[in-house]
């Protein structure tokens, strides 16, 4: 058995625990949540071995023929290298954290089982797309990761909520994934493959290869990535499947599945070095990338996201919002050519976002599942260490150095100011979000944790289970430390980049020498975010910025109304459409074509019933006719 | 006056001719059927004209393969005939209309 064969292994692990819990221990919790998280436990380890030993290796596959259609062969094959080992860390590393976590905050529920197998074959689907080595194999786990998040957003299926926004997950998932199938049929009818080696080998010998049609393609592609990462103007799906059990929240929507989108982005992003062209109907993009197009959807979509969640209440929304907005970030580093430094930001996300809402969720629990940030207050003394990990994430996530966040984020304001590919305007954004993040993150801070006590439930609050607490410190750890580990030159090795090693007190400062200006801003806008949240909520007891902002604000709180104007337009179009198909199929299906040929072969039928009377002779005597007509025509002519 | 081939086909054409309007006409079952034995009767003449005026016996075996088959055909005819008249009391064709549904 070759090394990197152990890799089926950590991909079907999770898979047998959902047959098993599924098949068998349906009745026995505790059994199926220790099956599941000994699953993705042996997983994390593997992953980790193979990291350790494959590290120094380009890459390794490990494939078997699956189907073969003419020119189409497509295999079941994984493929280890830089970008997929890290992030089967990622998946398994958090994910394992996330289960055991899931195993305290699940416990009271009858339905235990469902939820473990659900979450195992999520991550069984999540590994999935990680491994594929083509974009058959990656478009069916990423569809196999769409059902698994339809199942888990919707765990609590009584509840109508939940059902509602498991649905609108899935559909606007759909939609995207539209797309990114046309993108694939695409790329195979003109490159003849979908193998990524063999695509890459081929683009790079030939990078006008997909002729007039590189720009279209990279787009269909991007439009997979904007449903997962829940892109602008598919973004609307994410706050809503915070309907789900929390960790689910922390797993899919904050560190994994809506990271899929990035994953994807950077894997195939060999695509979008191809040289940029668009067909003649499209013309008018010409001197436009794909690239530039997705930097500044990423970039629109981090600013927007950052706008409603300064307003909003509920404190799994604030972090959701803040999920899309951190997702745009990376979109737009992609966007920006460079994929590195959008790997580097899932990667700390990853860490910081899921330490943020498995607090979030430690608080909901305690508080008996009260959501809403104005009637909690003085949670620090209560929860303290929900609290102090909830602050290291805050500050990771807020970019404040040397926490991850501030070298990630960093490093994407650096590829926004970079000279050749970036952008002015994007880095202005880019600031103008990172400020905004602050301030919305402190705002939860100062009015959840800090503030005066507002509600109280708060006094009967307790700190959660060891159970529930020990995921917290293990994830506040790497979302210290993330930052200065080398993460980036590692990444970097998966894009051909040279790597210069630093010794880590450099590398704790690198920023500052490496982009002076991006990170001077970053922390310039952390402060200025902090500065103001401060200032308006340190001692608030209600939202003093309703007042101030007006209309905005009301703006803001109800999400910019997305959910309404889609609601209308989709009531409009769907309104049309259906009329056109029952007119379609009352008169055309069922009128022209059913009842005509029901009617016609009734007439016919009617007609010549007339000629059967029963009566012996009259058939003697036409048959005698016939023969004479015959007889007539044979001999006559 | 000699007689010659075209005087039998005559003949044969005008019984075959008085059978067929039997067959149409008449009502009683088994009157038809005696007309259908005569338009068999006349072909048969046809056949043994013909046979005669080409020196070929071919039809004159003809005509006696049908009469044995015309033979069998009645008794089979004439049982059905019976059993019908047994059942509807009636020989009549008018009668007859279970054909038509």
């Amino acid at each position: 058995m070759k090394l990197e064969d152990y890799s089926w292994i950590v991909l079907l692990l999770p898979l047998a625990a959902a047959a098993i819990i599924t098949l068998f221990t349906q009745r026995h919790g505790k059994l199926s949540a220790q099956i599941s998280i000994a699953a993705v436990a042996t997983s994390f380890l593997l992953s980790l071995f193979l990291l350790i030993t494959l590290r120094e290796t380009s890459h390794a596959i490990s494939a078997i023929n699956w189907l073969a259609i003419g020119n189409l062969k497509v295999e079941i094959g994984l493929r280890l290298d830089h970008l997929s080992l890290l992030m089967l860390l990622i998946v398994t590393g958090v994910g394992g954290a996330i289960h055991v976590y899931s195993w305290g905050y699940m416990q009271a529920d009858r339905c235990v089982s469902r939820y473990f197998a659900s979450l195992s074959l999520f991550t069984f689907s999540m590994l999935g797309i990680v491994l594929a080595n083509n974009f058959v194999m990656m478009f069916i786990f990423w569809e196999l990761v769409g059902v698994s998040s339809y199942l888990l957003i919707g765990f609590w299926y009584e509840k109508a909520s939940a059902a509602d926004a498991a649905k609108k997950a899935f559909i606007t998932n759909r939609l995207g994934d539209f797309g990114f199938l046309l993108g694939i049929i695409l790329i195979w009818a003109t490159l003849g493959s979908v193998e990524f080696d063999a695509l890459k080998t081929t683009l790079a010998a030939h990078p006008a290869a997909l002729g007039s049609m590189a720009g279209v393609a990279g787009l269909l592609i991007f439009c997979g990535a904007m449903g997962k990462s829940a892109q602008f103007p598919l973004h609307v799906w994410l706050p809503d499947a915070m309907e789900g059990p929390t960790p689910v929240s922390a797993l899919i929507h904050a560190a994994t599945m809506v990271a899929a989108g990035v994953y994807m982005l950077c894997r195939v992003f060999f695509l979008y070095e191809a040289a940029p062209a668009w067909p003649e109907c499209l013309a008018f993009l010409n001197g436009i990338t794909a690239l530039n197009i997705i930097s500044w959807i990423g970039g629109f979509t981090a600013l927007l996201a950052a706008l409603i969640a300064v307003q909003q209440n509920d404190i799994k929304r604030i972090l959701a919002y803040s999920t899309l907005s951190q997702l745009g970030y990376m979109v737009m580093a992609v966007g920006l050519a460079a994929p590195g430094a959008g790997m580097f930001h899932l990667t700390t996300h990853a860490f910081f976002k899921a330490l943020l809402f498995l607090g979030a969720g430690s608080v909901i629990h305690a508080l008996h599942h009260e959501q809403d940030i104005w009637k909690m207050g003085g949670l620090k003394k209560k929860m303290p260490v929900t609290f102090w990990t909830f602050l290291v994430g805050t500050l990771a996530l807020c970019g404040v150095p040397p926490f991850s966040g501030f070298y990630s984020k960093d490093a994407i304001l650096a590829a926004a100011a970079d000279p050749v590919h970036g952008n002015v305007g994007l880095f202005i954004l880019a600031v103008l979000v990172a400020a905004l993040t602050t301030f919305y993150m402190f705002r939860l801070i100062f009015v959840a944790f800090l503030g005066p006590v507002k509600d109280q439930a708060v006094d009967q609050a307790l700190e959660s289970p060891g159970i529930m607490v020990w995921p917290l410190r293990l994830l506040a750890v790497p979302s210290v430390l993330a930052g200065f580990w080398g993460l980036e030159l590692f990444i970097g090795g998966a894009f051909g980049e040279t790597a210069h090693a630093l010794s880590w007190h450099e590398k704790i400062f690198a920023p500052l020498n490496h982009s002076p200006l991006a990170a001077l801003f970053g922390l310039f806008a952390t402060m200025v975010g902090l500065g103001a949240a401060w200032q308006l909520y340190a001692k608030a007891v209600q939202d003093p910025l309703p007042e101030k902002l007006g209309l905005l604000s009301r703006a803001m709180r109800n999400r910019f109304y997305f959910d309404e104007i889609y609601r209308v337009l989709i009531a409009i179009t769907h309104e049309l459409l259906s009329r056109l198909a029952n007119w379609f199929d009352r008169w055309i299906v069922a009128g022209l074509m059913v009842r005509g040929t029901h009617g016609t072969t009734e007439l016919f039928g009617r007609a010549l019933r007339l000629a059967q009377t029963g009566n012996l002779q009259t058939y003697a005597f036409l048959f005698a006719a016939g023969v004479v007509l015959v007889l007539w025509f044979v001999l006559g002519h | 006056m000699n007689v010659g081939l075209e005087h039998y086909l005559l003949v044969s054409a005008a019984l075959f001719s008085l059978g067929l309007l039997g067959v149409i006409m008449r009502r009683n079952l088994l009157v038809i059927y005696m007309s259908l034995e005569l338009m068999l009767n006349a072909a048969n003449l046809a056949l043994v004209a013909f046979s005669r005026f080409n020196n070929n016996l071919d039809g004159q075996v003809m005509v006696f393969f049908i009469i044995t088959v015309a033979a069998a055909e009645v008794s089979v005819g004439l049982a059905l005939i019976v059993a019908l008249y047994r059942k509807r009391a009636s020989a009549h064709v008018e009668d007859l209309t279970t054909m038509k549904l």
